[in-house]
């Protein structure tokens, strides 16, 4: 029972943070917690297996999925504080606490009865017990989950695959296109400035200088820019901003450029 | 060990989880909110199992996990496109099937 | 009421004797018409060329057929004249078994002669009347296809075979109206004449119901038989039934207003058809039926008090008409009428309602011929105040027509004396009321007979410019005398009261009774009536000249006449306009309340959809959160099942 009212409070203000936090990925770092202790109170009742995949499918593999596809999609979904459903936020609000008030008083009210233990069940070990249950009372059910699993990945190859529309552009047409883009609208022929490299920003998130001072934009990526995780260099780029005048209009980075960029 | 803690906190848990998929708009904390509801009735599960001395309840929140990975895998898979065509992981632009 | 029932004498029965030799003219009668009919009508254009004269011919046989069985039941016993003819079983249902047969009794026999004979002649005169109508072969077929409906109407032994030859003759008369249907007055009397004709229809169809139902049979030889034993009220029924039956046919009140509007039809249609012979079917039915009528002395009356209605009302119209055919047709309203008084008279007015018939359909198909013949003189003219003087110009037509002219107002020695001066003597010592309306109507007779004699022959010339006035043809005006003979000589079946005798079988006996003054006595104020009707109109219009356009200033009963008697604007308002509105209202029933309930409903429905769509805003999380609602609600109400 420690462990339980040690972790139950933990597992509770975790949760309350998945409704609070504004960033995904604070939310999975929560809800890893929760999952953790989770896992814990499964091993305190008797079930080291499910303590086992508990660990393993879920914060191993589920909750990474989840990093991974934060990683792909979330840089840019900062979710807005403001609630566009009118009402909403009161509502649920409303209703999850009639929901749970009413459950928990439930709950409390139902005498559950005494508490049989799994010593017995577990007499071999819970992995062989659980073996026997599964591989014959619920082997169908097992069975169909391998279906299930096998379709499931199925989906989502053919949710995640895409279609090509157009013909991959060769090296030509892409060199072409940049030679017609320098034509028609002056756009720069050469390769984007790399990031600028300095003693204390050695990083891909510190802006290069052009050579009047000023922070050239586009030479970080902008994937770190919607994040707003941009150093702006504060030692070096502001003095030398200072240094070079006046002029620190930054040319607008040309979107058409990032052909390749494919990582969103 | 009394059980009814255990049953309480999952309650608890569970309610957090709903209110949650009700309030985010980010299709992924939204997603999460739901695992949240699921493992919170794996503790009732397992809890129960205990409480009446075999192992089926424990079999059925195994059940759920795989069944929880198999939708995780799907789900997610969704959310990839969809914010592939729409440029949105939020649950309230994908709108359109309305009135 | 005692006058004009005299309960317990006894009432003829039905009953035919097998045909033999006869069945093969009898037969012949009615289907040579119907072959003529069935030639012309589905030949087409290949008949054109000699359709008229298989008409003629058609019908000139059925004459002599008629003729055939006339001498053959002339020369048998007074018992032995009924002859019947089952030729197959029409139809049967249950018990219910309709035989398609024939009945030739001293009663059809008659009708067969009036039909035949007259229609004959008449078809003759068509072949003139109609030469320049490139329709006249359908004309033939038509007048045909109406001769053997009508012929199946008197022959038929049932009351389902009347009632196929009744619409039958309903049928031609609405074909032969609107023969020139190119005219929209042509095809709206048509209709007029059709719809009302459908009223009268109803009646007899609810008779034939009703006698059905009482019966259980609906043939005269069985009907006859049982009618002793059944209820007075039911016999009233019957009877009131089959007496609108007759007004629809016949033009008798309240459903007369048809006739007039039926004189657009061909002037030879208005002869045989709304002159001789359809129209009479009325009479007909009325005197077929008396083993009924004579079980109900209410029907009688009423039967008579209509016929004398309409014999006033007839006259009245006759009056004040301007058109030449319509006075023709008022008059044949109010001779009409003298039938059907004569024949609600009972039993001792039948053989003279019949006889008052033929010689009606003698003189009043001379007289419209004459009239056709007048027309065909004058550019098919039919405004008296356009004719005038044609006595020189038309002269056999003048005479025949005078022929007529005299039988109708009973001028001693013509037919038409014969006929309603007994039935005036009838009515006067049956109901002196009655009797004396008929006496009265005799003198208006008298005196729009003679204002149509002198407006059309007489006086100055008002002719129209560019009509000039020419006898007609030899095929027309031969029939014209053949008719004005008969209406000279028509006279002639009374003698020794033969045509009493003859249709003693049919009509049954009347016992003798006095007429309240002497049959000479009664005879001579008839005269003397009629004589005063005729100098009234003689001094009316031969003393002055008659002007050209129709006077406007005149007196209320003129122009009561001249609308008809409102008979119109009678219906209008009570019938066609409370129908009318009543439908108005039904439609605005149907439009307001029917399809308003249920579109009501649908657009409630669907205003409780719109709002409910709403809830349809495509955010997941309001579904959601619905979920959760109702989760919650299930919840709590488990707690409070669980608690309470």
């Amino acid at each position: 029972m420690t462990a339980f009212w040690i972790l139950a409070p933990i597992m509770v203000v975790c949760a309350l943070g998945l409704l609070f936090a504004r960033k995904a990925v604070h939310c999975a770092l929560l809800l890893a917690v929760v999952m953790i202790s989770l896992a814990v109170l499964y091993a305190v009742q008797d079930a080291p297996f499910l303590f086992a995949v508990q660990i393993i499918v879920y914060t191993g593999a589920i909750l990474m999925l989840f990093l991974f596809v934060l990683m792909l999609v979330g840089v840019d979904a900062s979710d807005s504080v403001v609630e566009t459903i009118r009402g909403q936020r009161l509502l649920a609000a409303g209703f999850g606490l009639v929901f749970g008030v009413t459950l928990v008083l439930g709950v409390a009210q139902v005498g559950i009865g005494a508490v049989t233990g799994l010593t017995k069940a577990n007499e071999d070990g819970n992995v062989p017990a659980i073996a026997q249950v599964l591989f014959t009372k619920y082997v169908f059910a097992f069975e169909v989950t391998s279906a299930l699993l096998i379709t499931a990945a199925l989906g989502a190859m053919v949710l995640a695959h895409r279609e090509r529309l157009t013909p991959k552009p060769t090296q030509r047409a892409a060199a072409a296109q940049r030679m017609r883009d320098y034509a028609e609208h002056g756009k720069h022929l050469g390769p984007l400035p790399p990031p600028g490299v300095f003693a204390r920003h050695n990083a891909v998130d510190t802006p290069a200088l052009l050579p009047d001072g000023s922070v050239s934009e586009a030479s970080i990526s902008r994937v770190l820019a919607a994040r707003g995780s941009v150093n702006r260099s504060p030692g070096s780029a502001t003095q030398v901003e200072r240094i070079g005048g006046d002029d620190t209009s930054v040319p607008p980075r040309d979107d058409s450029a990032d052909q390749g960029g494919s990582g969103r | 060990m009394s059980a009814t803690p255990f049953i309480v906190l999952s309650a608890i848990l569970f309610t957090i989880g709903a209110v949650g998929v009700l309030t985010r708009r980010n299709a992924i904390v939204v997603f999460m909110c739901v695992e949240l509801m699921l493992n919170a009735s794996n503790l009732a599960l397992v809890t129960f199992s205990r409480v009446n001395g075999n192992l089926d309840g424990q079999i059925a929140a195994f059940f759920v996990m795989v069944v929880a990975a198999a939708e995780v895998v799907v789900g997610l898979a969704i959310i990839m496109t969809i914010f592939r065509t729409r440029r949105s992981a939020s649950v309230d632009d994908a709108s359109l099937l309305k009135y | 009421m005692s006058v004009l029932a005299e309960e317990g004498h006894h009432v003829p029965v039905v009953d035919p004797g097998a045909a033999g030799s006869m069945a093969l003219p009898l037969v012949l009668v009615i289907a040579l018409p119907a072959f003529g009919a069935a030639v012309l009508l589905l030949g087409g254009r290949l008949t054109d060329r000699w359709g008229h004269l298989l008409g003629c011919l058609t019908v000139a046989a059925s004459f002599v057929c008629s003729v055939i069985l006339f001498i053959t039941i002339l020369g048998r016993d007074a018992s032995d004249r009924q002859v019947g003819l089952d030729l197959w079983t029409w139809f049967s249902t249950g018990d219910w078994k309709v035989q398609f047969g024939l009945l030739y009794d001293p009663l059809s026999a008659l009708f067969l002669l009036l039909i035949t004979g007259v229609g004959g002649l008449i078809h003759v005169y068509s072949i003139g009347y109609m030469e320049h109508d490139e329709r006249r072969r359908r004309f033939f077929g038509y007048l045909n296809l109406f001769v053997a409906a009508m012929l199946m109407l008197v022959l038929a032994s049932d009351y389902v075979g009347v009632f196929l030859g009744w619409e039958g003759v309903g049928l031609a008369s609405y074909l032969l109206i609107g023969f020139w249907q190119y005219k929209p007055t042509a095809a709206a009397a048509a209709k007029k004449a059709f719809v009302i004709n459908r009223v009268g229809d109803i009646g007899l169809s609810l008779g034939v119901g009703l006698i059905f139902a009482t019966f259980g049979t609906t043939s005269f030889a069985r009907v006859s038989e049982l009618t002793s034993g059944a209820s007075g009220g039911v016999m009233t029924a019957i009877g009131l039934l089959l007496l609108l039956a007759a007004c629809g046919k016949s033009a008798q009140f309240p459903l007369q207003t048809w006739l007039l509007d039926a004189m657009e039809g061909p002037t030879p249609v208005s002869a045989l058809i709304h002159a001789a012979t359809m129209v009479t079917a009325g009479v007909y039915l009325i005197v077929r039926s008396q083993f009924i009528f004579e079980y109900t002395s209410d029907a009688r009356l009423a039967v008579a008090v209509i016929g004398t209605i309409t014999l006033l009302m007839g006259a009245w119209i006759g009056c004040a008409k301007d058109d030449i055919k319509k006075v023709l047709a008022g008059s044949t309203m109010s001779q009409i009428g003298y039938m059907v008084l004569a024949a609600g008279l009972g039993v001792a007015g039948y053989a003279f309602a019949i006889f008052h018939l033929l010689m009606h359909g003698f003189f009043k198909a001379n007289m419209f011929l004459g009239a056709g013949s007048v027309m065909h003189g004058t550019n098919d003219d039919v405004d008296m105040r356009h004719y005038g003087a044609l006595r020189k110009a038309m002269p056999v037509t003048f005479l025949t027509f005078t022929m007529g002219y005299l039988a109708i107002i009973g001028f001693p020695g013509f037919d038409g004396f014969w006929s309603k001066d007994k039935i005036i003597e009838v009515a006067l010592t049956q109901n002196v009321w009655l009797g004396l309306c008929a006496l009265f109507g005799a003198g208006v007779t008298g005196f729009y007979m003679t204002r149509l004699m002198l407006m059309t022959f007489f006086g100055k010339s008002r002719w129209e410019d560019g009509v000039h006035p020419h006898e007609s043809p030899k095929v027309m005006t031969i029939p014209l005398m053949v008719l004005a003979a008969l209406s000279l000589l028509g006279g002639l079946l009374l003698l020794n009261d033969w045509i009493v005798d003859f249709l003693s079988p049919v009509t049954g006996v009347a016992p003798h009774e006095e007429p309240p003054l002497p049959a000479v006595v009664l005879s001579v104020i008839a005269v003397l009536v009629v004589a005063v009707g005729v100098a009234i109109a003689w001094m009316v219009f031969s003393r002055r000249d008659v002007p050209r356009t129709a006077p406007t200033k005149v007196s209320v009963f003129t122009t009561a006449g001249r609308n008809e008697l409102y008979g119109d604007a009678f219906n209008d308002a009570i019938i066609v306009g409370p129908g009318k509105r009543f439908n108005v209202g039904l439609a605005a029933f149907d439009n307001g309340f029917v399809d308003g309930g249920a579109m009501g409903t649908a657009s409630a429905f669907r205003g409780l959809s719109g709002r409910l769509r709403l809830a349809q805003n495509g955010f997941v999380r309001s579904y959601a959160l619905g979920l959760l609602g109702g989760a919650a609600l299930v919840l709590l109400a488990l707690l409070v099942v669980n608690l309470g």
